[in-house]
């Protein structure tokens, strides 16, 4: 294919002007030669034969006339064996690799191959003559824990398409060939372990997108059982800094009950990274008995790294978790922050000159976040598999106000809201999600009757604690005054978890029904104390029961001793 | 061979434009005798951003370019000298010019990190004992205009065990910025101090370059196994220079006038805060005055997101709450086995003292518990946050057990019996 070129006719920022001949393609991937480095672009304007590129590197030294080549691909992502464990940025450039080759810093122009290049064991699923189509596997290889398909690239058109000849079972190099297909018009195409796949365009192989129904289980109680999230759903932790948001979400990336975690830090703090990186390795995931770092994929593009790439970084972190989703598995992919992607497309408007909309951000804001979220989804696979992709973005609003305009618009779209508070937070009540004021369209682990109903103690309770502030614990009734117990004990001791206690930083659902049972039995009794001295005495020492409860093993026998010790000690004062 | 242009078609702001054919962007420029550099390439119109400021530049004057970046020069000569934000001495010294090296360099990479995990001691108890500051860590002051933010930050350039201090001045007074100099050489801790000043006096340009000369040092330092410590006063100045340069480049402003990629801006200098394995650190202590004491004005708030924690400094003294290092995690299991436990327990009363302060002040019945808590208030905002207060963190510990045997019975503290038979100075109360 002839290659397309141009020359640069203006710079300002990251933002190059070309004059090109030939044809140009909207959002296709191009390179600025500068010196002796090729500068990665994508085309996101052509306007009066001039194309406008966005440069996913620093373009200091770029100078009018230097040439610009077009690949005439989109932007896209490399798939196949291998992406687990690894750490990329938003370009899918593998970090550790371009530290051995470039060092302590992050050199531009370097690009390197994404996907190992190693041999695996190829198993064949198919045989010659069978029909295929996009998405379809031709064979298997064993990736750690997983039977990694390798499948007909999802781009492929038409359906007619029959395998000419299929490798047997043996060990191949990831890029050697093992499968070529052909059409009805003998068209012949060449299949390897790696394909590619443009990064903003949902991955459509299914027969049908489901309604997702079954919990995603994060072992949080406050979650799982008040706010859950459901596996292909959607959810958004907003939260001023400081709040716990990324703690959070590490919690989730441990705990959660699924097959691959895909974690996306975009615009943050490098540190925060280097946590996972560090801690991840060490930590077993119960479910398998193997490391969590098994089960991960880091897409890195931090704050000082190039803002165009982290636009990006969102859309590779997603395409990835459709990759994975295809072979029948559940994903997590949890973005870290939001708000960071969506102040990088602000500041590319921004140099586009388009009409801002609200805070400057551009007016196709909303729309854009919404096609994110609902690349998530539960779907049966045109095998009748299950799978789904699970979407959980940070938003970091300015001000830790939520009427700015990322939260609102991703609140639009997302089936749970974990709104995280600052006077929680504050008060070191972890995790710092706001019990009243969130909200969750799915189903959790507790019955949603007996939820709503302890909820609604728990507002009372914040409106007695109101108006206690007012008119002193002497002018509040007994009656008030238990209620704001009641209120004041859900918090502490369910909704509030210690995340560094090795026992009480997972409860597993069983455990969180048997605990909310307890709870639950235990604030809806009437107890027959009136003094408000020692309503406080009786409540304070039930909370110290409950705290100790949840430093038993579960089922164990200092669990069940601790259970009835509970139930003895407010059975005696309840009336009948 | 340099081309010298001479027709300069537009001068806006602090902007000027001239057609000139095959220049790099990003790179330097003579305008007159002022440093600019190419900010925008459109054709072969060129636009250069004037360090020195516009003012008095007229359409005939000579504009060359120079060929290369904005560099600093970079060698161990740098230490004792003070230099203006373009990098020219401002103490009467040679100007420098080996081993130049470019400014706003490409990023650390993430996977060449470590986890930061030594403490800096700096003497005071409410950075020591509560919001311990660790090697390679980014902290802001957060801070109102009034408060002795520039004293506390010579204070910790005086005491801090590192290597090399290098002091990024932005918007200073003029007294501000003799008083730095002063206190440093008074404490002898200039011949290790680099200063880049831009005092309020000085064109805005070149405020925006003062981070990224002293943090291009830094890294050279460190990569030579140095310990920095940066500071930076007061990138709210910064913030407002970038804005100011911003409108008058007609860019859309986002909140409040500053220009939509203020985060990114910030974030690229604060980010230069590394551990590097097998050589040194750059740790970044910066002061950033809240307009109006807003947490929420643009520029805290964005910090707040870039960096690990706050120290918020209000009343003359740190105050406890709202002040949090995200890394004292790291290395307050290694001072002392009390510390931990200690740390949480007396923010736990102080917090129980400041409940009770405002019962008192609202005409509540104070009970004697109320009582215990403001005497143990007042001990502890006299002994512990006053900031003359100096004293290593282990004398900061005991200090702290004293005040609470001073106020409390051992078991009103809710620390772990195990601790108090330890620790508790006056065995006798034990029993």
């Amino acid at each position: 294919m002839k290659i397309e070129t141009g020359y640069v006719v203006g710079v300002n920022g990251n933002l190059i002007n070309v004059d090109f001949d030939g044809s140009v393609r909207k959002n296709e991937v191009g390179y600025i030669l500068v010196d002796d480095k090729r500068l990665k672009g994508e085309v996101i304007r052509i306007n009066k034969g001039i194309v406008s590129m966005q440069i996913y590197e620093m373009t200091n030294g770029i100078k009018v006339g230097d040439p610009v080549e077009f690949t005439g691909e989109l932007m896209s992502v490399d798939l196949g064996p291998g992406l687990l464990t690894q750490v990329y940025d938003g370009l899918q450039n593998p970090l550790p690799q371009l530290a051995d080759e470039c060092g302590f810093f992050l050199e531009r122009g370097v690009y390197l191959d994404a996907i190992p290049n190693r041999d695996w064991e190829f198993t064949p699923t198919v045989s010659v003559g069978d029909k295929v189509k996009a998405g379809s596997t031709v064979g298997t290889v064993p990736e750690g824990l997983f039977t990694h398909h390798i499948m007909v690239p999802f781009t492929l058109k038409g359906t007619d398409w029959t395998v000419k000849s299929i490798k047997p079972q043996g060990s191949y190099n990831v890029r050697s060939t093992v499968c070529t297909i052909a059409d009805s018009k003998g068209e012949e195409k060449e299949l390897s372990m790696v394909f590619t796949q443009p990064i903003k365009q949902a991955v459509k192989c299914y027969a049908e997108k489901l309604r997702p129904s079954e919990p995603l289980v994060t072992k949080i109680r406050c979650i799982d059982s008040f706010l859950p999230v459901a596996k292909g759903g959607t959810f958004c932790t907003p939260g001023p800094f400081g709040a716990g948001k990324t703690v959070l979400q590490h919690m989730q990336a441990k705990n959660s009950d699924v097959d691959i975690v895909i974690v996306a830090a975009c615009g943050e703090r490098a540190g925060e990274v280097v946590e996972v990186l560090k801690e991840f390795p060490e930590l077993i995931d119960p479910k398998t008995g193997r490391s969590l770092i098994e089960r991960t994929i880091i897409i890195c593009n931090t704050s000082s790294m190039p803002v165009a790439a982290r636009e990006a970084s969102c859309y590779t972190a997603v395409t990835i978790a459709e990759y994975y989703r295809q072979m029948g598995l559940d994903v997590l992919l949890l973005a870290d922050s939001t708000s960071r992607w969506a102040q990088a497309m602000r500041e590319m408007s921004g140099r586009l000159e388009e009409i801002p909309g609200e805070e400057a951000f551009p007016a196709y804001l909303e729309s854009t976040i919404a096609a994110f979220y609902e690349r998530a989804g539960k779907v049966r696979l045109d095998d009748g598999t299950i799978a789904s992709i699970t979407i959980g973005g940070t938003v970091s609003p300015a001000g830790g106000n939520f009427e700015e305009p990322v939260t609102q618009a991703t609140l639009k779209v997302v089936g749970a809201f974990h709104g995280l508070a600052r006077e929680r937070s504050d008060a070191r009540k972890y995790p710092a999600i706001h019990p009243v004021e969130s909200w969750s369209k799915y189903k959790g682990v507790v019955d949603m009757d007996r939820i709503n109903r302890a909820r609604g103690i728990l507002i009372r309770s914040t409106e007695v604690n109101q108006m206690m502030k007012v008119v002193g614990e002497e002018g509040t009734s007994s009656e008030d005054y238990i209620i704001y117990q009641k209120g004041e004990l859900l918090d502490a001791v369910y909704l509030q978890q210690n995340s560094f206690d090795p026992i009480d930083a997972a409860c597993v659902p069983e455990r969180q029904r048997r605990e909310f049972d307890r709870l639950y039995d235990a604030m809806m009794r009437t107890y027959d104390i009136t003094d408000k001295r020692e309503i406080r005495s009786f409540f304070n020492q039930l909370r110290q029961e409950f705290l100790d409860w949840h430093g038993t093993e579960f089922e164990s026998p200092e669990f069940e001793a601790q259970e009835k010790k509970i139930s003895d000690f407010y059975m005696s004062r309840v009336i009948d | 061979m340099q081309k010298v242009y001479t027709k300069i078609e537009s001068i806006v702001g602090n902007v000027v434009t001239v057609r000139a054919p095959g220049v790099r962007n990003g790179d330097l420029a003579l305008v007159g005798d002022s440093y600019a550099n190419v900010i925008k390439l459109d054709k072969d119109i060129v636009s250069l951003q004037v360090f020195a400021g516009a003012q008095g530049v007229s359409t005939t004057d000579p504009v060359r370019f120079l060929g290369r970046p904005m560099m600093v020069s970079f060698s161990e000569n740098l230490l004792g000298r003070i230099f203006d934000g373009a990098g020219v001495p401002r103490d009467n010294g040679p100007a420098l010019t080996e081993n130049m090296t470019p400014i706003g360099g490409p990023s650390f990479n993430p996977a060449k990190r470590i986890l930061p995990k030594k403490m800096i001691r700096t003497g005071i108890p409410m950075i020591d004992v509560f919001n311990t500051l660790v090697e390679s860590q980014k902290l802001p002051i957060f801070s109102i205009s009034g408060e002795p933010y520039n004293q506390l930050l010579s204070r910790i350039a005086m005491q801090a065990e590192v290597d090399v201090i290098i002091l990024g001045g932005m918007g200073l007074k003029y007294d501000d910025y003799m008083e730095f100099r002063d206190t440093l050489e008074k404490g002898g801790a200039m011949s290790h101090t680099v200063m880049f000043i831009h005092t309020a006096a000085d064109p805005i340009v070149e405020c925006t370059l003062v981070p990224d000369m002293s943090l291009a040092v830094a890294e050279q330092f460190a990569l030579s196994g140095k310990r920095v410590l940066v500071l930076l006063t007061d990138m709210t100045n910064f913030a407002d220079a970038q804005k100011e340069m911003a409108i008058t480049m007609e860019q859309v402003p986002s909140n409040r006038g500053y220009p939509g990629d203020l985060y990114s801006c910030l974030a690229s200098r604060y980010e230069k805060a590394v551990d590097i394995e097998g050589a040194g650190s750059i740790t970044i202590l910066g002061v950033t005055t809240m307009p109006g004491d807003d947490v929420t004005h643009p520029v805290p708030d964005n910090t707040g997101y870039i960096t690990e924690g706050q120290y918020y400094l209000k009343g003359g003294h740190i105050e406890p709450f709202g002040s949090l290092s995200r890394l004292k995690q790291n290395v307050n299991g290694k001072t002392r086995d009390d510390h931990r436990a200690l740390m949480d327990g007396m923010i736990r009363l102080y917090a129980q003292y400041k409940e009770s302060l405002e019962k008192k002040s609202m005409g509540f019945m104070m009970t004697e518990w109320d009582d215990k808590l403001l005497k143990y208030g007042e001990l502890f905002e006299t002994k512990m946050m006053d900031l003359s207060v100096n004293i290593p963190p282990e004398d900061a510990l005991d200090l702290g057990w004293d005040i609470l045997a001073e106020c409390f019975e051992p078991n009103e503290t809710g620390l772990k019996t195990s601790l108090i038979k330890e620790r508790w100075p006056n065995k006798d109360a034990l029993n």
